[in-house]
């Protein structure tokens, strides 16, 4: 039976410029990253207290996973900001809210207290949105 | 409620930017002290509220900065010693001895084994990667079994 889930997978404009949000702006740490050759690259990334779980950050391009058609109309989904994709959370919402902006996160809410603890909502470079939570 | 917290917020941007530098200077000799200082708080002060925040006290977090970088430079295949004084280390013992601690092997046996790890990913990059996605994306070659 399933016991767990080991890999999930962001769609990303520019993987670059992913790879430096996620690890020098949200403190992930680089699990794999494998040239695949032809500019392909295999990248992920992953939160400090959960190893054995990996970020797969996927550039959107024309190519085998996608025609023309469909690649521009996800690059323009995820533009818009169309895909919530989790909750990140940490011990101390403040701390870690401010350090984000300092490092130029945009945030889309501010941290507001929750009845399950305080929430802030942030983007990341590509548009796609999370929620930082400090848990009660 | 926010508003209870609100003049907290000017000490979490104090406590933050201490950090931040720590971040930016940790290959420099940083005087902890000065750190304190420019963030308006008194030394005790200023380590306790930093450890209520980061689980560390401003030198173990200054450690643990030190570290995490000499694991990229020994990932990158930079000879130990160079590492040692690259990050601010003083001794090339204190070095060793706090790598072997915090990361559990000698540094010199983690530069020899991100080496083969490297030999591993050049010779057969497709065993690092979940066949699912390698298919998808058309990294598998046909003739798999």
């Amino acid at each position: 039976m399933i016991t767990k889930m080991t890999h999930v997978n962001i769609f990303v404009l520019d993987q670059e410029s992913a790879y430096d949000f996620y690890t020098n702006k949200l403190g992930l740490k680089v699990i794999t990253d494998v040239p695949m050759g032809n500019g392909a690259r295999w990248l992920t990334v992953g939160t400090p207290g959960q190893p054995g779980f990996e970020i797969n950050l996927t550039p959107v391009k024309e190519g085998m996973l996608h025609s023309k058609e469909t690649a521009e109309a996800l690059r323009e989904l995820i533009k818009k900001g169309t895909f919530g994709v989790g909750i990140f959370t940490c011990q101390d919402i403040f701390a870690t809210y401010e350090e984000m902006k300092a490092k130029g996160v945009e945030f889309t809410k501010a941290p507001t207290k929750e009845f399950y603890g305080t929430e802030a909502l942030f983007k990341d470079d590509s548009g796609n949105w999370f929620s930082l939570a400090q848990l009660n | 409620m926010i508003n209870e917290q609100y003049p907290k917020i000017y000490l979490y941007r104090r406590l933050v930017q201490a950090k931040l530098f720590i971040d930016a200077h940790y290959a420099d000799n940083i005087d902890l002290d000065n750190i304190a200082d420019e963030a308006y708080f008194s030394k005790f002060h200023f380590i306790r509220q930093f450890k209520s925040i980061y689980r560390k006290t401003p030198h173990q977090y200054l450690i643990s900065v030190r570290i995490e970088r000499s694991l990229d430079l020994l990932k990158a295949g930079t000879p130990v010693t160079e590492v040692c004084y690259t990050v601010g280390f003083e001794s090339l013992s204190s070095f060793s001895g706090l790598f072997k601690r915090i990361v559990g092997i000698t540094p010199s046996i983690y530069l020899l084994r991100q080496q083969k790890i490297k030999e591993e990913i050049g010779r057969s990059p497709l065993t690092f990667i979940p066949g699912c996605f390698a298919e998808k994306n058309g990294w598998l070659k046909k003739e798999q079994f």
